[in-house]
């Protein structure tokens, strides 16, 4: 009465078509991230292009533009002159060579904007991504191993008023509390005006002091990233906690949990190595999405802590029409959700054997 | 004592748009070592009620489950003892009773408790699955890579691997395609006799029971209405519902005969009928039958219907309430 399972082989050789598979698969998704990026590219151009008014009259003062040779002469530098294909081209001939162009109104490389204004934003999307990370779980955890009982309604009702809060209104209560009541946090900004910053090696303030072992300077800096974070892992808390609650409370009524029980695992055990795993799931799913949304930026929370953040900048590209830097936003917002979605992906495959890249 | 004792086991639901619903209404059934017991009835009897409430999934509100004489309790968050592991249950849907994401081996190794699993943990595992017909490659591979008659027999080992003393297998092979069932029948049947495992045996195909079970219990709307050594049950029916389940069945012969259906359905349990409960459907109901059904004893047989209380004469009713 022996049975052979399916598609039969020793492990070894499943392990290694398993590698063979996955590097296939990324492979491809990179080939269709590039025609994506490529069409980014296209839609953002012609998005700007049907704005009503240009980069001229957004960015010269009332005088030059009432000076038609002023306007000829900045439209002629910025390359408006071109009818719009040659403008495309030329866009991305250099895009092709690492040149994301200049930003008209800070006159620096695009490049070097993103370099400066990125690791900003990742100092306080990072660290808050990771605490929504364990807390969510957590207590997403409890509340499902509590259904309907008050430490789940609490989490419920608690989770329900973190969604509504919104993120601007949020921010002026902590800075209120914090800052203005018990004067324990700063304002806003990255470091205190009185503190010379240390070296840039990665752009984020904290771990540039740490490597260059100014400690003063790094507990500075955990100061001012205190507040913003805060917010931003409250409002991603709120998100995952419930997605978490409710794909744990759905495994705790499986079969398989019920025998495990029967068979006298004890609670950890069985948390850990039943329900645990498939709670990651969307834990998964929702941080990868939350986690694209910090990185493309929290506009109205870094504009409250004044924040030098990518929302910051790409508000001021958008309303100064600065094409170059819109460009340039617009390509890393995409490749940020891209990558983490191809990230999600493969996590999915580590974490459910059945979706393992087919 | 036996192996398992069920004794006057009720089960109550309340829900707020019904009230309160008694599935399980004082039901009393004996499992031997090496014996398999057949309990079967309609959907909606209440076996599947009884089913959980032995194994303490759900809450029995009166009556005692004892396995080798000590009550099991239910079954909470709390790790359970080690007396109450030694009943084990086979669902009836082995797609939903293996973790998706955790290899075969990993989900027998974290149960196992027979004698040997300490020094040899991973040679149990192997032991376990060739009890049940599967390679030992099985251990490394998931849920997913195997039809559902393979993952029933993984289902099994799970249990097995718990040395349990009882299975209470609700539907086991309901789930399964007719091949797949037979072999996971005899599968089950084989190792009890093997092991010397008591079987509970839930399910509403009597054609299988009688196959298999050396005792047959017939279940009617929250009780047993008649029960006893299958052979018999099967060979000369006392109750008239044991007998319209028999003739409902198809049959092949020199003489066939057209199937006879049994008419109306199961009442709602929340709306019993007054008296005998099959009163409704009887096709031989009468009178009398208005009253309390006597449980009456014919041989080996238990019948829970007012026809012997007539031919054997003068059993008061309710003098034997509740032993079925």
């Amino acid at each position: 009465m022996t049975t052979t399972p399916p598609s039969g082989g020793a492990p070894a050789r499943d392990r290694w078509r398993g590698v063979t598979h996955a590097a296939r698969y990324i492979s491809r998704r990179i080939a269709i991230t590039l025609t994506l990026l490529l069409g980014v590219t296209v839609m953002t151009f012609l998005i700007v292009q049907a704005v009503p008014g240009d980069a001229a009259s957004a960015n010269l003062s009332e005088t030059a533009l009432n000076d038609p040779e002023v306007v000829a002469a900045y439209r002629a530098k910025w390359g408006l002159d071109q009818p719009l294909p040659v403008q495309y081209w030329v866009y991305l001939t250099n895009v092709l060579q690492g040149d994301l162009g200049i930003s008209q109104q800070t006159g620096r490389s695009v490049l070097g904007d993103l370099l400066t204004y990125v690791p900003a934003t990742l100092e306080i999307a990072l660290p808050s991504m990771l605490l929504a990370v364990v807390i969510g779980t957590a207590v997403g955890l409890y509340a499902a191993v509590h259904h309907d009982r008050t430490g789940d309604q609490v989490v419920r009702v608690g989770t329900l008023v973190g969604l509504s809060t919104p993120s601007f209104w949020l921010s002026l209560v902590v800075l209120y509390v914090f800052f203005y009541l018990l004067g324990v946090s700063p304002s806003g900004g990255r470091l205190s005006t009185w503190i010379v910053p240390p070296e840039r090696v990665t752009g984020m303030t904290t771990v540039d002091a740490a490597l260059a072992g100014r400690w003063d300077v790094w507990w500075d800096a955990v100061q001012h990233l205190a507040l913003p974070v805060l917010v931003l892992t409250t409002l991603t808390v709120a998100v995952l906690t419930r997605f978490v609650r409710s794909a744990m409370l759905e495994v705790l009524d499986a079969d398989y949990i019920r025998a495990a029980r029967a068979k006298g695992l004890p609670e950890r055990t069985i948390l850990r190595r039943h329900v645990l795993r498939a709670g990651l799931v969307p834990v998964i799913t929702v941080s990868g999405l939350a986690f694209a949304s910090l990185l493309s930026g929290t506009v109205l929370v870094e504009q409250i802590f004044g924040w030098p953040g990518v929302g910051q900048y790409a508000y001021r590209a958008a309303s100064g029409l600065d094409m170059p830097a819109i460009m340039g936003v617009s390509l890393f917002v995409a490749l940020v959700y891209t990558a983490v979605n191809l990230g999600v992906d493969l996590l999915y495959g580590v974490i459910d054997p059945r979706i393992r890249v087919s | 004592m036996s192996l398992l004792e069920i004794r006057d086991v009720e089960v109550e639901f309340r829900s707020r748009s019904r009230g309160t619903v008694r599935a399980v209404d004082g039901v009393s059934l004996d499992v031997e070592r090496g014996q398999v017991v057949g309990l079967v009835g309609e959907s909606g009897c209440g076996k599947s009620s009884l089913a959980r409430a032995v194994v303490g999934l759900e809450p029995v509100t009166t009556g005692t489950v004892l396995l080798d004489g000590a009550p099991v309790a239910p079954l909470r968050w709390r790790r359970r003892s080690a007396h109450d592991v030694r009943m084990q249950m086979v669902f009836q849907n082995p797609y939903g009773s293996l973790n998706p994401r955790r290899t075969i081996g990993s989900q027998l190794r974290d149960g196992l408790r027979t004698p040997a699993a300490a020094t040899d943990p991973d040679g149990e595992v192997r032991r376990l699955l060739d009890l049940v017909g599967l390679d030992e490659d099985a251990a490394q591979r998931y849920p997913h890579q195997f039809s559902g008659g393979q993952r029933q027999r993984v289902v099994i080992a799970r249990a097995l691997a718990a040395d349990p003393d009882v299975l209470v297998a609700d539907e086991p092979v309901t789930a399964l395609d007719a091949s797949s069932q037979a072999q996971v029948v005899n599968l089950l049947v084989r190792l009890v006799r093997e092991l010397g495992l008591g079987m509970l045996f839930i399910s509403h195909d009597l054609a299988l029971v009688h196959e298999i079970a050396d005792v047959t219990a017939v279940m009617y709307l929250g009780r047993i209405v008649e029960s006893g050594p299958t052979d018999q049950v099967w060979a000369s029916p006392q109750h008239p519902y044991t007998r319209a389940l028999i003739d409902a069945l198809p049959r092949i012969s020199a003489q066939p005969t057209l199937p006879v259906g049994l008419r109306g359905e199961v009442p709602d349990a929340a709306r019993i009928p007054t008296g005998c409960r099959f009163r409704p459907r009887c096709p031989r109901a009468m009178d009398v039958c208005t009253g309390e059904p006597p449980v009456v004893q014919i041989g080996q047989q238990w019948s829970a219907c007012w026809l012997h209380a007539q031919e054997t004469a003068g059993t008061p009713a309710g003098a034997t309430e509740g032993r079925a």
